[in-house]
């Protein structure tokens, strides 16, 4: 990268702050890598509730990132490539579940998909019962990680601009097909990037799963709901399932940051 | 981030209490941790102290009693402990950190939480067993899971909860929310949600009463005062306070 280049000098006490910050991230990520009982953890993570509850994590964020990507490419694309009267009010809207603390999220839920909520007695006659079910789990998780798509793919799509997309369209391509052999194209890493954000976002989601899904082995209680309760009885087990976590997260930015580069 | 919050909400809640206590030149402050479940009670007591004890004002930190015991143990400067359960009680004795012997001052047992129209017609702990009746319940790891373990051994019915909970207000929101159609919470729970749930009374609740336990601890630089808070509680100033609560005597 910049070879021969002269590089641009950044100004020596920048070095400081930004070292600060980074151990400030890295100590703790390394306190619970010493506290971690090694001669146990194997037997720690490989225990029935530890295992149910990785599954169920893994599958629920899959599925979160799934719906994120299906809902929030078209959000993107609208509020990226139109323009309406209330378009930044809409899309401050949008993104609010971005800053709103969980647990705030989850009584929303609760009075929107539950069994007494706006919805409620419309799915309950559909047959639909969403309450303390896996698909509760993944409400909650697509509701707090759609907006890290949406705004991630939405700078992607301004950032590529539409040059492109005109030139095709002059050549006779029908918006689709500009969608699907130019847009796309071209702002995919800014999707594949938005797509990991709302996978992790899945993976760590707590406050709104504990407040609107229950918690129930197999079915509701994901990966940060376990290391919760397990913190109760067992901290050991609950340090174990956090370095799980920990990996997991790792692995997922690895593979990201590596699909980019490639 | 739990501890941190209950300390933030002790802090708060003996700032609330006391300003005649913190404008008087000689305050002492008396500091006092409770199980959550104590939270109006003895906020209520406080007060009462307060007014007898001039100059003295009581700051309280609410929290499970484990997390209270953890803190106590890394020398957190705290007068008075009572806690939930005796098992609780009996750590921090361990611990040398209670001074004397604990004394219990309040039982508490389980009743079936419904939402106001009691959707499911639940009337029984039998009825809990019920496939469609939707119960939640706290896990086995939290102590009011432990004690609906008892009372379900004992009373040989066989509850598959649609959920389990970290701690009873978690149950008890599940609940007043009509999400589910039964929850197993502590008589003073039901007693302190007013309408927004009401209470099933059953028998097999006497497999599992919860006994709390209270003491002043080593620790303490207001001995005296520590003491005497103790005796406000178990004493009948303390008793009547429960008792309305909904609290059973030891």
């Amino acid at each position: 990268m910049g070879s021969g280049q002269r590089p641009v000098g950044l100004p020596g006490w920048v070095f400081v702050p930004a070292a600060v910050g980074a151990v400030f991230v890295l100590l703790p990520l390394a306190a619970i890598v010493a506290r971690v009982d090694w001669e146990d953890f194997v037997g720690l993570v490989t225990s029935d509730s530890s295992q149910a509850a990785l599954a169920l994590s893994l599958r629920t964020s899959a599925t979160s990132t799934l719906l994120c990507i299906v809902f929030g490419v078209p959000m993107a694309m609208v509020l990226a490539r139109t323009s309406f009267p209330g378009q930044q009010v809409l899309r401050s809207l949008v993104l609010l579940p971005l800053v709103l603390p969980p647990v705030v999220g989850g009584i929303a839920l609760l009075y929107t998909f539950g069994r007494r909520g706006v919805l409620g007695s419309t799915l309950e006659v559909l047959g639909l019962q969403v309450a303390f079910s896996t698909a509760a789990v993944v409400l909650a998780q697509t509701f707090v990680a759609l907006p890290f798509l949406v705004v991630s793919l939405e700078g992607a799509l301004r950032t590529s601009g539409q040059r492109y997309e005109a030139v095709a369209a002059t050549l006779g391509a029908r918006p689709t097909t500009v969608f699907r052999r130019v847009t796309l194209p071209l702002v995919l890493p800014g999707l594949a990037a938005g797509a990991v954000l709302s996978f992790a976002r899945s993976l760590g989601e707590f406050g709104a799963t504990i407040t609107f899904a229950g918690s129930l082995q197999g079915v509701t209680r994901t990966l940060p709901l376990e290391i919760y309760l397990q913190r109760e009885v067992d901290a050991d087990a609950a340090v174990a399932l956090s370095l799980v976590l920990v990996v997991v997260a790792v692995v997922v930015i690895g593979l990201a940051r590596g699909g980019r580069a490639a | 981030m739990g501890g941190a919050a209950v300390v933030l909400l002790g802090t708060s809640a003996g700032c609330g209490s006391g300003p005649e206590g913190a404008a008087g030149t000689t305050g002492t402050t008396l500091t006092v941790y409770a199980a959550s479940s104590l939270t109006s009670t003895f906020t209520e007591l406080g007060k009462r102290f307060e007014a007898s004890h001039d100059g003295v004002t009581v700051s309280f930190s609410f929290g499970g009693s484990s997390d209270l015991v953890a803190q106590i143990d890394q020398g957190a400067p705290a007068d008075v402990f009572a806690s939930a359960d005796t098992a609780t009680m009996d750590r921090a004795v361990a611990a040398d950190a209670v001074e004397g012997d604990p004394v219990a001052f309040a039982s508490n047992t389980l009743e079936i939480a419904v939402p106001p129209d009691n959707p499911a017609r639940v009337t029984s702990l039998q009825d809990l067993a019920e496939p469609a009746t939707k119960v939640v319940v706290c896990a086995p790891e939290v102590p009011c899971g432990a004690a609906t373990q008892k009372v379900e051994e004992a009373s040989k019915v066989d509850i598959e909860p649609v959920s389990e909970e970290q701690a009873v207000t978690d149950v008890l929101t599940k609940v007043e929310s009509g999400e589910a159609d039964a929850g197993l919470v502590y008589v003073t729970d039901v007693q302190a949600a007013g309408d927004q749930v009401e209470g099933v009374t059953f028998p097999e609740s006497s497999a599992a009463v919860n006994t709390y336990p209270i003491a002043a601890l080593t620790d303490s630089r207001n001995a005296d005062l520590a003491k005497q808070f103790v005796d406000l509680v178990t004493g009948s100033d303390g008793r009547s306070v429960l008792a309305d609560a909904g609290f059973a005597k030891p």
